[in-house]
């Protein structure tokens, strides 16, 4: 038996190329493998927002220690990353979303996170293109966008520098106990395994509590300065953390290039890549409200892409009880690019039984081991999500 | 908010209005069919029978009997995505003499059957300079001229491989154009063979006497490309070369089109079955999708007599005129000779893969110059580390160049094949029904749908 390397990663995604940098930086031989090109699976269909967001505080904790690593990662991010801390703008519709802004202020920080109350004069000046009047939004000003394929194949290529060895186009069939077997008959043997397939991870364990959530995007030609900041409607919580119904929300990103991302729609059970008309429709729409002029501006691509999705909203990092040999890195939903970084950070921790710098506990795919099956009425997360799939197929 | 798109039912709709769409629709409407026919541009004949006064009897026979008819008649529409089964959506171009803001700019059609006749565009190879002013495809510098360009007492030349070579270079003459040279890449004994055939199909594209005409001037010469347009703001000279020799020919225009690919965007969207990058039928032109058949170039390029053939074709099998429609499907099934000569002839030289320096420009839309794509292995890596192949013409042109330099096709279309507005994006169930009269016009008393 050849063992292959320390730590096998399965998928070179963005969370798989951070794992291995971190991996490689520490002295792993490590080894990666996917079965497509890096960065070509939800990393390529992703905006690529780096965003402080507060589902619950445990995403809060995850998601500002990740903006925190991007900010001091920014400086040797080659310029094909496009990364720009242009900021976010979280916009108010209502006066009932304003006071929902202050609240959210307050709590940014209390973690230490900068933010600016915007009134609706200031938001107009900030951003002329909005629709008047609205109420205000909260600025985050250390949130930043950037090119996720490029972003991925730069940690990639930095963890190749440092030893790491990756094999494209390579699909594996089964990564258990301590072997990873691929398609064209090899197999490898490795102590560690990641699992780091995103939406596709349960193919390989299909014990793990995630759904594909599909989502869409358009993408513009060029119009630079036609937006400044990512914008977002303060609803869009509300609409990634439902989990029972399809939704969309505004969400409009500006690139470097001048094109503009305009998102986001959410639902669960699809599995083609199809565009979903009627959504997408509705998705359009939705950003025509805040932005009256993007009607006018030419679309040139619509695409989706698969969002791992947990019951809880966040992601399963770190060792799976059922099998010492793997590990997962897996399940961020919509925050992959976000809190890639610090998945990674969490992942080394593990794997050298270190003291990670956040609390990992939240994280841990065991919490999802030991939960009743069935449906109970105690607001479980498990019993949301087998409640909400009794109910996604109307 | 997005205006209430025009919204209209045909009993058969055919999208392009070049000779085959323009032979599927007229044919079908005689057949007393609703028939529409739906293009980009503003005057009906595709990118081969432009420019009215020049065209060659068939095509005034053909334009004459669409006026005519009872064909709805939807120029300067065009057609952006196909959201459902049997409805396709249309932007307008602006490109006719619509009254001001009285047209919705969003059109959806709904079909029984469609027959696809989207045409085929000329194939680029990049080549140092191939991005300056004044280097242009040759079908697209001949249509220029035949939209009024001044090309008298200028000088071109004319590079790339295929019959259109001949033809542009023919009629550029004829509107008063110095041809300082005919290139074509292909060698003079594949040509010999081609011409052979010619003797059993006469009134083709590269008619035997433009070949004379050619061969007169003594200004046509076989194995032999650009492999440099040269000048600062726009185009001075252009260097050739042929085997050892290579050559400066000073000169204001470079034609260069190295054959045809086929525009199969919208079959692909719809989910028809692409053979080796062509649209796979039956006999009578029927796709593997029911009900939607393909005609003309996507089927393989023949040039505008077979086009003519399938078109016809394609709306008797649409009518159910079967027996008629399998006679012609004979007549086509000969000529089939033709198509696969016509490709042997123009195979590329691998030669022109080394054209491209590190510095040559392949997608002109992103800017992506050769070296940046040399070090992917695949189209898929190629467009998501470099972005070659997703700006505004999604690969229209780069891909089919990157095909020939580094063996990628390109895989799934995402809709909209054509840049659309984002409202368009947002067509919504609240439509008016507001029918096309055959001259394209909307009905004024449009009424709401309950």
């Amino acid at each position: 038996m050849s063992v292959a390397a320390d730590v096998l990663i399965v998928g070179a995604g963005i969370v798989g190329a951070a794992c291995a940098r971190e991996c490689a930086s520490r002295g792993l031989s490590t080894v990666v493998v996917d079965a497509g090109a890096m960065g070509g699976g939800a990393t390529a269909a992703g905006m690529g927002h780096i965003v402080v967001m507060d589902d619950s505080p445990m995403q809060l904790a995850l998601t500002r220690y990740a903006q925190h690593l991007w900010r001091e990662l920014a400086a040797e991010l080659p310029p094909s990353v496009e990364f720009e801390a242009c900021g976010t703008l979280w916009v108010a519709s209502s006066e009932e979303e304003m006071a929902e802004i202050r609240r959210k202020r307050d709590l940014y920080a209390s973690v230490g996170v900068e933010s600016e109350i915007l009134d609706g004069q200031a938001l107009a000046e900030a951003e002329p293109q909005l629709r008047r009047p609205l109420p205000g939004a909260l600025l985050v000003p250390s949130d930043a966008v950037l090119y996720p394929p490029c972003a991925a194949a730069f940690l990639m290529r930095d963890a190749i520098r440092m030893g790491a060895r990756f094999h494209a186009r390579r699909r594996v069939l089964s990564a258990e106990k301590g072997i990873v077997r691929l398609e064209d008959g090899t197999q490898f043997h490795a102590p560690h395994i990641v699992n780091a397939c995103g939406a596709d991870a349960v193919r390989l364990l299909p014990a793990l509590p995630i759904r594909k959530r599909r989502g869409h995007l358009v993408i513009t030609d060029r119009y630079p300065g036609f937006v400044r900041h990512q914008l977002v409607e303060l609803g869009y919580l509300r609409s990634a953390h439902s989990i029972t119904t399809d939704s969309v929300a505004f969400n409009v990103q500006p690139r470097t290039t001048g094109q503009l991302l305009i998102g986001s729609s959410r639902e669960y059970g699809a599995e083609s890549t199809a565009v979903n008309h009627a959504l997408l429709s509705a998705m359009v729409a939705r950003a025509q409200q805040y932005l009256p002029g993007i009607a006018d501006l030419q679309a040139i691509r619509v695409w989706t892409g698969f969002r791992a999705a947990t019951p809880d909203k966040l992601p399963l990092v770190g060792p799976w009880p059922e099998d010492e040999s793997l590990y997962l890195a897996t399940g961020h939903e919509g925050l992959g690019i976000t809190t890639s970084l610090a998945t990674a950070k969490l992942l080394i921790a593990a794997l050298l039984g270190e003291k990670a710098e956040i609390a990992p506990e939240p994280y841990l795919p065991a919490r999802f081991l030991g939960a009743s099956p069935t449906p109970q009425h105690n607001g479980s997360a498990m019993s949301e999500l087998v409640h909400a799939s009794e109910k996604s197929h109307a | 908010m997005p205006a209430s798109p025009a919204n209209d039912h045909f009993d058969l709709l055919v999208i392009g209005a070049g000779p085959a769409g323009i032979a599927a629709a007229v044919t079908a409407a005689d057949a007393g069919l609703r028939a529409a026919l739906v293009d980009d541009n503003p005057r009906p004949g595709g990118q081969i029978w432009r420019g009215g006064a020049h065209l060659p009897a068939p095509a005034r026979q053909w334009l004459a009997r669409l006026d005519g008819s009872s064909v709805v008649r939807l120029q300067g529409w065009r057609v952006f995505d196909a959201p459902e089964p049997n409805l396709v959506l249309a932007e307008q171009n602006g490109a006719t003499d619509k009254t001001a803001n009285a047209n919705p700019a969003l059109a959806v059609l709904h079909y029984g059957k469609l027959v696809l006749a989207t045409g085929a565009r000329e194939r680029f190879l990049p080549f140092p300079g191939w991005t300056l002013p004044n280097v242009m495809g040759a079908g697209g510098l001949d249509a220029l001229v035949r939209a009024g360009l001044p090309i008298a007492g200028k000088c071109v030349v004319v590079a790339g491989t295929g019959p259109l070579l001949l033809a542009v270079a023919a009629h550029l003459a004829e509107r008063g154009a110095r041809i300082a040279a005919v290139c074509e890449q292909a060698p003079r004994s594949r040509l010999a063979t081609f011409a052979a055939h010619l003797f059993f199909e006469p009134g083709k594209l590269w008619q035997g006497a433009r070949y004379r005409w050619a061969a007169r001037t003594g200004r046509f010469l076989t194995s032999c490309w650009p492999v440099a347009a040269l000048g600062g703001d726009r185009l001075r000279s252009v260097t050739l070369r042929r085997g050892s020799r290579q050559w400066n020919v000073a000169c204001d225009y470079l034609a260069c089109g190295f054959h045809l690919v086929p525009d199969t965007e919208l079959p692909a969207l719809l989910g028809c079955r692409i053979v080796d990058g062509f649209i796979a039928t039956d006999e009578l032109l029927e796709t593997s999708l029911p009900g939607v058949y393909c005609a003309g170039e996507p089927t393989g390029i023949g040039g505008v007599d077979l086009s003519v053939l399938e078109g016809q074709i394609a709306a008797l099998a649409v009518c159910g005129k079967t027996a008629e429609a399998r006679l012609l499907a004979r007549k086509r099934r000969r000529r089939l000779g033709f198509v696969h000569a016509l490709e042997q002839a123009c195979v590329l030289d691998p030669e022109l893969r080394a054209l491209a320096t590190n510095e040559t420009i392949v997608c002109r839309c992103e800017d992506v110059p050769c070296a940046a794509l040399r070090e992917r292995d695949g189209w898929r890596e190629a467009k998501l580390l470099t972005r070659c192949g997703m700006g505004p013409c999604q690969g229209r042109i780069c891909g089919a160049a990157a095909e020939f330099l580094f063996g990628w096709r390109a895989e799934s279309v995402r809709p909209p094949i054509f840049p659309a507005l984002v409202s368009s994006l947002a067509w919504g169930p609240a439509r008016q029904t507001q029918n096309f009269s055959a001259a394209g016009a909307l009905s004024e008393n449009s009424k709401e749908t309950p």
